[in-house]
């Protein structure tokens, strides 16, 4: 059967909202061209940084909560899958709870180093509860900090995975 | 670059260089279970790394989550009366999945509120303004 299109969550979400009675959610739109940096050296002598949204926090940490929670955790990128949990208050758990490489696949991560792909990676990852209504505070407040976490560590590339 | 199973969004944010996965949201980095599929993801990831060229442009990755594509009917859709006659993997997609927007820790399982570090210095507290 031949594949139908994406599903439009931002049509989808205003549908739904606007029939239990929300206004409308405003979503981030940018019409600049993003910004580019070329790729400058080979990929096998790149250090990858990892940022997850998924809620993603290792045993032993304080988990997120569910009300712009703003604040990210360091997961080591040895971390055991059996340490991580997953929390978050908008999308079905039940995949990432039963293998949170679905979210921070971790393993698959660590392989492309064992295999010379790409050079090491940045220490840990970087996870947060994307389920944050204010944009502003994202902008202003988060992303900030984990930029300056991968400055930190000079990764060469960064890889983002929002759920 | 930013893998996404949300293309819509990705596209109107805008990102340098993306992957779109063409899954119900939550396993982004490929199917629970299928370190293969997960594999292949971030191989497809690092092949992109090196051959993309525009910036703002998506790569619709090949994998397909199911035969028909009846899922994407429901994901989000307001419930309604006939709601009983969907099958359960399909009404599990439908409706508001959003749960209260609890203040507090929301821990995965009680035990690890027991055993966190309220000083974790793994934590990072952001000031909120």
């Amino acid at each position: 059967m031949p594949s139908r299109p994406p599903v439009d969550y931002i049509e989808r979400t205003t549908v739904l909202y606007s029939s239990l009675g929300h206004a409308p959610y405003q979503w981030v739109s940018h019409t600049d061209q993003p910004p580019w940096h070329a790729l400058n050296k080979p990929l096998s002598a790149c250090k990858l940084g990892v940022i997850a949204s998924g809620g993603i926090y290792r045993h032993g940490q304080v988990a997120f909560h569910y009300k712009d929670d703003i604040s990210y955790r360091q997961i080591p990128v040895s971390t055991a899958a059996d340490e991580l949990r997953v929390t978050h208050f908008a999308y079905d758990l039940s995949a990432a709870r039963t293998d949170p490489n679905a979210v921070l696949p971790l393993q698959a991560l660590n392989e492309l180093v064992d295999r010379g792909r790409i050079s090491a990676l940045a220490p840990n990852a970087l996870t947060f509860m994307g389920g944050i209504y204010s944009a502003r505070k994202v902008r202003d407040t988060l992303a900030p900090a984990l930029v300056a976490e991968l400055q930190k560590d000079e990764v060469d590339l960064a890889l983002l995975i929002p759920v | 670059m930013s893998l996404s199973s949300a293309r819509s969004i990705t596209q109107s944010v805008g990102t340098p260089r993306a992957l779109y996965l063409d899954y119900p949201l939550g396993q982004t980095a490929g199917r629970a279970g299928d370190l293969d599929e997960q594999r292949q993801i971030l191989e497809l990831a690092c092949h992109s790394f090196e051959n993309m060229s525009h910036p703002g442009s998506i790569v619709d990755l090949p994998m397909r989550w199911s035969e028909d594509d009846a899922w994407k009917d429901m994901v989000m859709r307001p419930h309604t009366e006939n709601d009983g006659e969907l099958s359960d993997d399909a009404s599990a997609l439908a409706g508001d999945q959003r749960r209260e927007r609890y203040d507090t820790p929301q821990y995965q399982h009680a035990e690890d509120a027991l055993t966190a570090d309220p000083n974790c210095p793994t934590c990072i507290f952001l000031p909120q303004d």
